[in-house]
């Protein structure tokens, strides 16, 4: 999925938990979330402190994608 | 000479302990055998038994890798075996990393003969093919007798030590290792022969497949966020409520595309995930969870972001053929073009 988005010149940022998976597979932005079930989100957080980490794993994102990268890259 | 001893490792699907439910279950040892583990001793025929049984949760083992490798290792010196098979993981993505993940390490760290198997589209073939030796089998549990016919003689050369021959005589997944051999003819006759068969439109087995890199150049990064238009796109599952174009819970054959223009957030009342490779509980009762509309639609309106693209793009990444992922994905990139998008955020599960 990313490699044939990104194949247009779209900068993609790859957000999963199986980090290994997304180098296999070829992503080139990648950042870790928190779980399978639940990549963007803790159900064990109350609403607040939830979205606010779901706040965090996008502003990691949206760095991602302002940033250079000349190769598989992971921001952790 | 005495039986070869045998540790399995399986999941906690093959295991009987439940689905994705209890995907996050720790690792656990069992004496003796359990689930496809039967299927592998009766092809033992008694040369070799399975002793014990590691079981551990997919997800856990993911989530925690190097904790879950530890432990899972610890479980198998235990038992001192001669040997170790992990799986066969199918197609099943996660299984099929843990399988791998575990293999390796006992084959390096313990220095015990192993082996697992695994379908050629699951990722931990390609990432693990290298390293260590891993049968070809079909892509669900139907294909168990196949995976038993490969295994059981591949592991029982490994363990007593026999020359392995090559991955069409054998049945595993090329490791990419050349061998030097003598044959009749010498290369040019073959090359000769080689292209007379071209010309002729017949088949013909290449002596050195080109590696095939399949990888995508980084694109540029944004310039300017607050004016960028980004588009979510997902393998996670997530749909409108009932799932309206009946997008499948595994190898889906086709993605959907929806309007999220009409929300600032997703609630159980709005959206769910058609997806049945992760416990979707926690996925139903808040979709943000996987597609993160609710964050991204407050960064529009502060302008942190230009815009937050009208339509989503999903599908269900279990057991979805490569090939379709690829279809879905040109499609879906054409689209984003079409519609002016500058960036896309990808989520999986």
């Amino acid at each position: 999925m990313v490699k044939g988005i990104e194949k247009y010149g779209i900068p993609v940022v790859h957000m999963c938990t199986v980090v290994p998976i997304s180098m296999t597979v070829g992503a080139n932005r990648i950042v870790p979330t928190i779980a399978i079930p639940h990549p963007l989100g803790n159900p064990n957080l109350d609403e607040k402190e939830e979205y606010n980490l779901r706040k965090r794993l996008v502003d990691k994102a949206l760095d991602a994608l302002v940033t250079e990268v000349d190769g598989q890259t992971v921001f952790e | 000479m005495s039986k070869i001893k045998v540790v399995h490792y399986i999941n906690q699907f093959f295991a009987g302990i439940g689905g994705e439910e209890k995907a996050h279950v720790e690792p656990e040892l069992r004496e003796g055998v359990v689930g496809p583990g039967m299927a592998l001793n009766a092809g033992f025929k008694g040369e070799a038994e399975i002793v014990a049984t590691v079981i551990c949760g997919d997800s856990y083992f993911n989530e925690n890798l190097e904790e879950a490798q530890k432990t899972i290792l610890e479980m198998i010196k235990s038992q001192e075996p001669d040997l170790f098979i992990a799986g066969p993981a199918f197609n099943a993505g996660r299984y099929g990393v843990a399988c791998g993940t575990i293999t390796a390490a006992v084959q390096d760290e313990l220095g015990i003969p192993a082996l697992t198997g695994m379908y050629e589209e699951n990722p931990g073939v390609d990432m693990f093919r290298k390293e260590i030796y891993i049968a070809a089998t079909r892509d669900s549990a139907a294909g168990m007798r196949q995976a038993v016919q490969v295994m059981v003689p591949l592991a029982l050369k490994l363990v007593n030590n026999e020359e392995i021959g090559s991955p069409e005589e054998e049945g595993y997944h090329p490791k990419g290792i050349r061998k030097n051999f003598f044959t009749e003819q010498r290369g040019s006759a073959r090359a000769v022969d080689m292209l007379l068969k071209k010309l002729k439109g017949e088949e013909f087995v290449t002596e050195f497949p080109m590696p095939d890199f399949d990888r995508v150049e980084p694109a540029a990064a944004l310039k300017d966020l607050s004016k960028a238009k980004i588009a979510i796109v997902t393998s996670g599952g997530i749909v409108p409520k009932g799932n309206p174009d009946h997008i499948e819970s595994s190898s889906a054959s086709k993605y959907g595309e929806y309007d999220i223009s009409g929300f600032d957030n997703l609630t159980a009342e709005t959206h769910e995930t058609a997806h049945g490779g992760y416990d979707p509980v926690y996925a139903n009762l808040d979709a943000d969870r996987v597609i993160p509309v609710d964050v991204l639609r407050q960064y529009e309106k502060e302008g942190k972001i230009g815009e937050l693209h009208r339509y989503f793009y999903t599908t269900v990444g279990n057991g979805t053929a490569v090939a379709s992922s690829k279809a879905f994905s040109e499609e879906i990139g054409q689209k984003l073009i079409d519609d002016g998008v500058d960036a896309v955020i990808l989520t999986s599960t």
